[in-house]
């Protein structure tokens, strides 16, 4: 008889995995600083930062540096407990949807088939939506606990344009669900193995999806919340020190899921597309190690696309961007679902 | 007696969802008292999850947490609702409320002191209707009426919330 029935191993399995995962994502959150500046210069015709290490490569470690040392400044009409928490709703919110993924083939043993995910739960897509609907907390919080009217626009711009582009993300994600028909991640990655990625079948879904995670990452050209010439700087103004480094590398750790998230519902995840590579008679670690990498390629090529945006089209004004987000992005995703059903249904025929 | 890890979350989650409770409503501070249910909304989603109904758990994230919530601070926040703006409540409202609080408890357990339903513990962990597949298979067969007509009630509430943002 135990006093308490727990498996220890799977805990400190799972344990080490979520410690894993996090670290990744902060470190390519880290280089993703790094990449911004870096294409922005060359979009601009300039080098970028070069100076710490070899091309710039300590950069991040500098700024992350001098971001901790900055003077830490709360304001004293602020309420100081939201205000510690915004910062910190934000950084968690942003790491949550991590969990689901499948970041690689699941890797065999003698004693069992580990699949390296967290947790490949039936609600998988859903779990993604939801830690997205409630990402709006950080920034409403910290934006009202500022006690700034300033902050408060941006938090409540923020808020309502997350809110009005998850709405186009579901229905394009609906398209996503009747192709592979289960939530499940680990399940739409080996469909599209079998059939191809998603992508070819929902181009538009895509292209829709793509739109609103840069809105929902507050990526340009949806960066309202931080629009500097209108609101100074934004939900964050009264931040200093690692909190404001808090709310600005949530957004690259929010990028960083989101390509991911990406990747895995409409290029295949860790598979590499149009190959079988169950052919090549790997050992199944290897196979994991590849796939894992090849993750990690689309995931580099979806970011770099996020930053080219950033840099090459200016920001929306506010009107336009609801109007984009309810007049046409949602008709275009409805339609799109209706077609993709429509299509499923006659095929199935 | 074992102790597994479920009855840990399970007592934990529950010490959370009625703390939360408590607080939501004893916070003199509207946006805490919004927080607070949104903490409690969670803690009911972990019971729900620990039911194995995960449906249900995320749909409450979504809907209740996720969205509703969202507006409830997006008006007190904007309203700048806070402890000094409060109205002061007539003394004997607050009487009233409570007695009016305490009958209703008083309802529910002696409603629920001979129930039958008092022998059966919720099955923890088990049972797979609350899956989606069975969930959804459920709602457009067997209930498939009422899931329509619900749906058109949504309609009317959509139609209705427009007519009324429309008007100048």
């Amino acid at each position: 008889m135990h006093l308490l029935v727990i498996d220890l191993w799977f805990i400190l399995g799972k344990a080490t995995l979520i410690a894993c995962i996090i670290g990744l994502s902060f470190f390519v959150a880290m280089y993703t600083t790094l990449a911004e500046r870096k294409v922005a210069g060359w979009l601009q015709d300039r080098h970028g930062p070069n100076r710490a290490g070899p091309f710039g490569i300590f950069q991040p470690l500098a700024d992350g540096g001098k971001l901790f040392f900055k003077e830490e400044i709360i304001p004293l009409a602020s309420n100081k407990f939201l205000f510690l928490l915004g910062p910190g709703l934000a950084m968690v919110t942003s790491l949550v949807t991590s969990t689901v993924i499948p970041w690689a083939a699941p890797v065999t043993t003698a004693t069992g088939t580990f699949p390296v995910q967290v947790a490949d739960v039936d609600m998988g897509i859903l779990i993604v939506f939801s830690v997205v609907s409630v990402g709006v907390y950080g920034i409403m919080i910290g934006g009202w606990a500022s006690n700034n009217k300033f902050s408060l626009i941006a938090a409540i711009r923020g808020a309502s344009q997350m809110v009005s582009y998850e709405l186009p993300m579901g229905l394009a994600l609906i398209a996503v669900i009747f192709m592979t028909g289960s939530l499940k991640m680990s399940e739409i990655v080996s469909h599209q193995a079998e059939h191809g990625i998603n992508f070819l079948y929902q181009p538009l879904g895509f292209i829709i999806f793509f739109i609103c995670a840069l809105a929902e990452c507050n990526r340009t050209p949806f960066d309202l919340p931080e629009a500097e010439n209108e609101l100074n700087f934004g939900y964050h103004q009264e931040y200093s020190s690692m909190k404001l480094g808090f709310y600005l590398f949530a957004e690259y750790i929010n990028m960083f899921v989101s390509a991911a998230v990406m990747a895995t519902l409409y290029f295949g995840g860790y598979d590499i597309p149009f190959v079988n590579e169950a052919s090549w008679g790997l050992e199944s670690w290897i196979m994991s190690a590849i796939s894992f990498g090849i993750l990690m390629i689309k995931i580099a090529v979806i970011l770099f696309v996020f930053i080219w945006i950033r840099w090459t089209i200016p920001r929306f004004r506010y009107d336009q961007l609801m109007n984009l987000g309810w007049k046409k992005l949602i008709p275009l995703a409805l339609i799109n679902m209706i077609i993709s059903a429509a299509v499923m249904l006659w095929l199935k025929k | 007696m074992n102790i597994t890890i479920i009855d840990i979350l399970w007592w934990f989650l529950s010490v959370v969802a009625i703390f939360s409770a408590l607080m939501m409503v004893t916070s003199k501070n509207p946006v805490y008292s919004v927080l607070w249910l949104i903490a409690t909304f969670f803690a009911i989603s972990g019971h729900y999850i620990l039911l194995n109904a995960q449906f249900l758990a995320i749909v409450n994230i979504i809907v209740y947490a996720g969205a509703i919530m969202v507006l409830f601070l997006f008006v007190i926040m904007l309203m700048n609702l806070n402890k000094e703006t409060e109205p002061q409540k007539n003394r004997w409202l607050k009487i009233a409320g409570a007695l009016a609080g305490g009958c209703l408890m008083l309802i529910l357990v002696a409603a629920l002191k001979d129930a039958a339903a008092k022998e059966q513990v919720a099955s923890v962990n088990q049972g797979n209707i609350g899956l989606i597949k069975n969930l959804g298979k459920e709602l457009f067969t067997t209930y498939v009426v009422p899931f329509e007509i619900s749906s058109v009630l949504f309609l009317s509430a959509m139609v209705g919330a427009v007519v009324i943002g429309k008007k100048e």
